[in-house]
């Protein structure tokens, strides 16, 4: 508790996570008699051992990046590709021969060849926006249960139920989603297509809920015992402390949470690839159809194409596409909760 | 006591793979270069990917050409047409499986990545069959009708003798031989509809048609179990049925070749492996997997 009361003097530290901020930060002696002291080599060694390895996370990020782009790029110059696709129509609707109106189409097999990714993309975030409509409520719910209502001897059982949750190969959900759920989702709601995005994101749920789970629950309880002390102290019933201290004050954690679960949303790849029935269908608000994933495309037609042809190249813009699309949501998300952060600190 | 127990599971379950995998792979010739890349590899394996039509198949004929020749090694692995022929010109792979032939495309591209011919051996019967569940008593379709039915313009399955029921397709995934062979014979090179469900491997397909009551897929014959398989007629003509009978005599009008394509004129063992599926023994496992034989005059390579 000491620590606490240190940290709450320079007056930047958020009274919030106080606690989480004397953890991650060992305070450092910084007075001029303690630095006169050379530190051992073996510690200097360590640390720099240690920086390296920190570092080589963001270079295997960057090299993964240029090595995927390296294979997509060529298509802006190559004539064999310029013969075979224009550039425009991998996202604009054209009027193929045989169709009657302007159409997005993925049939990268055939005469000629019609890449367009809209179809892709639509079919990825309907599966993505599904999945965390029923992942965050049910996340962070649990979280709030668990950490703030639920009874010892409960927790002791279903928080490790949760966690093991993500321990599940995706392979085997996928597998539970194609044979079980996609028969009991007909069953009950009648669905026309008996693969489609509402199955695969049931099946992606159950990777990600533990997801935002874990990382809720750890937010929640990092909520100082002061605030919901105070807040008791006052006549808030429980369920006020809850939603209106608990809730706000962990917030940011929660959030980056969620901004998780969406980036493992998005990445999933062999459950919709069992559980969403691959068809490339551009249908934006019907929530029933079958729908192809970007990841599922790249899984299912990267092993098919010759190194350098066009279809080649095109699935790896797809992953380019794709990295670009986690990386400016990370970006994003991170920005949020940090000024979620700061609001939180200057209101209390 | 927990933990050593515990590591002392993992060890055991470690040397058992190690074991398993020593055993079941390429014991005979270890260290010397069992691990090697595409180009150095030892002489006696030999590495087979392609077809999912055919992956069966080749188990089953590598699985016999393995216990009359021990020592040698046949590494079989499915994906489809479209991979295999990938397979065969980026070099990870010896022999392709082909549901279909091989296109003018993929030819050039083998001449420029390994300046090579590519060869064509014709080494099974097919007939690629429509099936519908068990439950669907429609008995027979044409050619134009699965082709509007495919094309996504006929949706009912009263439109073609049928109950009033909602049509939903099955197909393949676009690297399949056989996807590609009913595009270019049932749907004259038009694309399939965009509401077709496209699964990976036929027995995948067979799988999902069985459990939906308005699905229709297609398929190599070898695949039939639970579901029906519907008689197709040609444009003009009398449904036929996907028999042994009618594959060989030519009259059924989705019967194909099933082929192995290699890089060049055969040798060693892959030469040898080509000689035992077309004899009289390899045929045998044709027919014990559920294709057809090859007819007496087709035996020759096509190419």
């Amino acid at each position: 508790m000491t620590e606490q009361v240190l940290d709450a003097g320079d007056g930047h530290a958020p009274a919030v996570n106080s606690r989480r901020r004397t953890t991650l930060r060992p305070r450092r002696p910084k007075s001029k008699l303690a630095s006169s002291f050379q530190t051992p080599l073996w510690h200097r060694v360590a640390e720099r051992t240690i920086a390296v390895l920190a570092l080589a996370a963001i270079a295997a990020i960057a090299l993964i990046f240029v090595f995927i782009a390296r294979e997509a790029v060529p298509m802006f110059w190559e004539v064999e590709f310029a013969e075979e696709v224009e550039l425009r129509d991998l996202f604009l609707a054209k009027e193929w021969k045989g169709y009657d109106e302007p159409v997005f189409i993925w049939q990268p097999v055939g005469e000629p060849a019609k890449f367009n990714v809209v179809p892709l993309f639509v079919g990825s975030l309907k599966v993505t926006f599904l999945a965390m409509l029923m992942s965050v409520p049910l996340g962070i719910g649990c979280a709030m249960f668990i950490a703030l209502y639920a009874p010892r001897a409960v927790r002791e059982i279903v928080k490790p139920a949760i966690e093991l949750l993500a321990g599940i190969p995706s392979v085997v959900l996928g597998f539970f989603a194609l044979m079980v759920l996609a028969s009991w989702a007909q069953a009950a709601f009648g669905f026309h297509f008996r693969l489609n995005a509402v199955v695969a994101a049931i099946g992606l749920a159950l990777t990600i809920v533990p997801v935002i789970f874990t990382i809720a629950e750890d937010a929640i309880q990092s909520v100082p015992q002061t605030l919901t002390e105070a807040a008791l102290a006052l006549g808030a019933r429980k369920y006020q402390v809850a939603l209106r201290v608990v809730l706000p004050a962990a917030l940011p954690g929660i959030a980056a949470g969620v901004v998780l679960g969406f980036g493992r949303a998005i990445g999933e790849t062999m459950i919709v690839l069992m559980a969403s029935g691959n068809a490339a269908i551009m249908e934006v608000f019907d929530f029933t159809t079958s729908v192809r994933t970007v990841t599922a495309t790249i899984a299912a037609e990267l092993g098919e194409v010759a190194q350098g042809d066009p279809h080649w190249r095109v699935l790896f813009l797809l992953g380019v596409m794709l990295f670009g699309v986690t990386f400016v949501l990370n970006i994003v998300g991170d920005l949020a909760i940090r000024r979620l952060q700061k609001k939180l600190t200057a209101e209390s | 006591m927990k933990v050593l127990g515990n590591q002392r599971f993992f060890l055991i379950l470690a040397a058992a793979l190690a074991a398993s995998s020593c055993t079941s792979g390429k014991s005979p010739e270890r260290g010397e270069g069992s691990e090697a890349a595409p180009k150095t590899r030892v002489s006696s394996t030999l590495t087979i990917k392609g077809s999912d039509t055919m992956v069966i198949l080749a188990q089953n004929w590598a699985q016999a050409f393995m216990d009359a020749n021990p020592g040698k090694v046949l590494q079989v692995s499915g994906g489809g047409s479209g991979t295999g022929l990938a397979a065969l010109i980026n070099g990870t792979a010896d022999l392709a499986n082909a549901s279909r032939p091989i296109k003018d495309k993929e030819r050039k591209q083998l001449m420029k990545r390994r300046g090579a011919e590519a060869h064509a051996f014709r080494v099974a019967l097919d007939s690629l069959a429509v099936y519908v569940p068990a439950a669907n008593k429609i008995e027979a379709l044409t050619i134009p009708q699965l082709k509007k039915i495919f094309r996504g313009q006929t949706t009912n399955w009263k439109d073609v003798g049928g109950e009033d029921r909602p049509i939903i397709l099955y197909s393949r995934e676009n690297n399949s031989g056989t996807y590609t062979y009913f595009k270019e014979h049932v749907l004259d090179n038009e694309d399939f509809a965009a509401t077709a469900q496209t699964l990976p491997g036929t027995a995948a397909v067979i799988n999902a048609v069985s459990k939906d009551a308005g699905g229709i897929g297609y398929g190599g014959i070898a695949y039939s179990q639970g579901v029906r398989t519907v008689k197709v007629a040609p444009a003009d003509g009398d449904p036929i049925e996907p028999t042994m009978e009618n594959a060989t005599s030519g009259k059924y009008p989705l019967s194909r070749f099933l082929n192995i394509y290699s890089v060049g004129e055969p040798s060693g063992i892959a030469k040898e492996y080509l000689d035992f599926v077309l004899s009289p023994k390899g045929q045998d496992v044709v027919e014990g997997v559920g294709y057809y034989p090859l007819p007496k005059e087709a035996t020759a390579a096509t190419e």
